[in-house]
């Protein structure tokens, strides 16, 4: 405790408590009363609907909102089982070349998303790889953007691994394959979870890389809230948002969950 | 090398080193080959190679502006970053109110969250027909919003210091739950009025976190896409903006190039100076990554 005082504990509180509503609690707090306001031409909407929520499940967003799940899913999944081979097979490596392919993987997270799709335009626009226009290249843009983060994640889990259960299933005769199977994959599992919940998360919020490279069949949700809310559709850009949101906070619960169990184990 | 294969223990429990091709051949693939190319054709089209485009494009009122808001709009951030983050850090971590682990979780997930929610919601907070606005409105009795800061740089900047501040706080906080509780004890028994302990016992100590959340945040300022292009304020164009309007809006590859290879060097040069701070300092991997 620092301030030892209980007026001078209020008087923080005081300061600080309205201070993280306004931050935190307010920008949620709009945008969910406007995803259900009919009309908002006063300081409060006049009256509350849920129109646009029903709109939103009945027009071309649950089609966007399955597409970001997807892509979400599949390009977290890519980074997560190439992250996981990457941050295993480096500890088999010496120190340099060890550090130089480290910062390497970790190398795409420091890059502008703008800049990893307009890659993926020049790239992938003419044959051999003509990818442009596809929803493959949406998931590539994605793969490449959270590949680090995921790679992170578990290099940071394989080092917080007890040494010995390794050593002990080895020193029993176990082949590397059965080794990584029974004893080091289940270690590393709740780092797994939590690798892929991030990869998740940004990739259901990814705006910057999409925007460049997605055809008129893969739009994602934050394209399409950025479509209407330039179009001055701006409540049923706050229902995608909340809608946005809600099954991304839905997803890392059931992971969170997951890793929970993982861990108990 | 042959003697060596016969003689060296034959690696039976390890994966083997050549194991890394894999991946770091997708990778290179998918990123490297896109990366190359960018730079190749910021180089012009032709066959020839020439700086034509480099010595126009940096010589444009519009990428120096460009440039400018970035840098200016990426520090201003990450000051706003660092000084909530700080004060919200202090408070939950020395000064809890009920309900302060809860805070610190809600900061958590906003992580998760799209950065643009923030800026959607400030349009119905702080925009010209916003709360805020009608409110003033209405007290002062005028016609006109009072405040007028959304579509500018100031907007940008709030919105982007209210996104990225839990980035700053995560470590913050693991560094805050590393001070031994009894020094803090001591030193107000001692006398020391709180200013004096967060200034002598805590900076210090959180000097490192500070370090490596901010500059963290300077990184993702720097490329950050979302807010600016939601605020779509005509004056504030960064970067990232730039390089979207010139490869869709206009075509121009050449240039959008250009402008990418200036922002990937520059978001490169920071993050070697976040990695230079994790590792000097010990702050561990701040949080993400």
């Amino acid at each position: 405790m620092l301030v030892w005082s209980k007026t001078g504990r209020f008087a923080v509180w005081a300061v600080a408590v309205p201070l993280f509503l306004v931050i935190y609690g307010l920008p949620v707090a709009v945008i969910a009363l406007a995803s259900i306001s009919g009309q908002w031409n006063d300081i409060l909407p006049s009256h509350l609907t849920l129109a646009h929520y029903a709109n939103a499940f009945r027009s071309d967003s649950f089609t966007n909102l399955k597409s970001s799940i997807w892509t979400g899913i599949i390009a977290s999944a890519a980074a997560l089982v190439s992250g996981t081979w990457a941050a295993l097979a480096l500890r088999e490596l010496k120190p340099l070349p060890k550090r130089l392919l480290d910062l390497f993987f970790f190398i795409p997270s420091a890059v502008p998303s703008v800049s990893v799709g307009l890659g993926m335009l020049v790239a992938f626009s003419h044959r051999p790889l003509l990818l442009n226009g596809t929803w493959l290249i949406v998931l590539i843009a994605h793969f490449v953007l959270i590949s680090a983060f995921t790679y992170g994640n578990v290099t940071a889990g394989l080092s917080r691994l007890p040494n010995d259960c390794e050593q002990i299933a080895e020193s029993l005769g176990a082949r590397p394959f059965y080794k990584l199977r029974r004893v080091t994959l289940p270690l590393l599992m709740p780092y797994l979870v939590a690798a892929f919940s991030l990869s998740f998360a940004m990739s259901m919020g990814e705006l910057g890389a999409t925007v460049m490279v997605y055809p008129p069949g893969w739009v994602t949700l934050p394209v399409n809230i950025f479509a209407l809310s330039d179009r001055g559709a701006i409540f049923d850009a706050a229902t995608l948002t909340m809608i946005l949101g809600a099954a991304t906070l839905i997803v890392l619960l059931a992971l969170s969950r997951l890793s929970t169990k993982a861990m108990l184990r | 090398m042959a003697e060596l294969a016969v003689t060296a223990p034959a690696p039976k429990m390890t994966l083997g080193r050549f194991w890394i091709a894999p991946p770091l051949l997708l990778l290179a693939l998918l990123f490297l080959y896109p990366l190359g190319l960018i730079i190749r054709q910021s180089l012009g089209d032709g066959e020839v190679l020439s700086s034509a485009a480099f010595a126009e494009v940096l010589g444009s009122h519009e990428f120096r502006d460009g440039l400018r808001h970035t840098i200016v709009i990426a520090i201003g951030a990450t000051a706003g970053c660092l000084l909530l983050g700080f004060v919200f850090s202090l408070v939950i971590a020395f000064v809890p109110f009920p309900g302060a682990k809860l805070a610190s979780r809600l900061i958590d997930t906003f992580v998760a969250l799209p950065t643009f929610l923030v800026t959607l919601a400030f349009t119905f907070i702080y925009g010209s027909a916003g709360l805020l606005n009608e409110s003033l409105m209405r007290l002062m009795h005028t016609d006109l919003p009072p405040l007028d800061f959304l579509y500018s740089q100031w907007g940008v900047i709030l919105a982007e210091a209210t996104v990225y501040t839990p980035f700053v706080m995560r470590p913050l906080l693991a560094s805050f739950s590393l001070i031994d509780q009894a020094q803090i004890e001591v030193a107000s028994s001692l006398g020391a009025r709180p200013w004096r302990i967060v200034r002598q016992i805590i900076l210090p100590a959180a000097l490192p976190a500070l370090v490596a959340g901010g500059s963290l945040c300077l990184l993702l300022t720097v490329n950050e896409f979302g807010v600016v292009l939601f605020i779509g304020a005509k004056g504030v164009i960064t970067l990232p903006l730039l390089i979207y309007g010139k490869a869709i809006q206009e075509f121009d590859y050449t240039t959008a190039c250009v402008i990418a290879v200036v922002n990937i060097v520059l978001s490169l040069g920071l993050y070697s100076l976040y990695r230079v701070a994790i590792a000097h300092l010990g702050a561990g991997r701040a949080g993400v990554v």
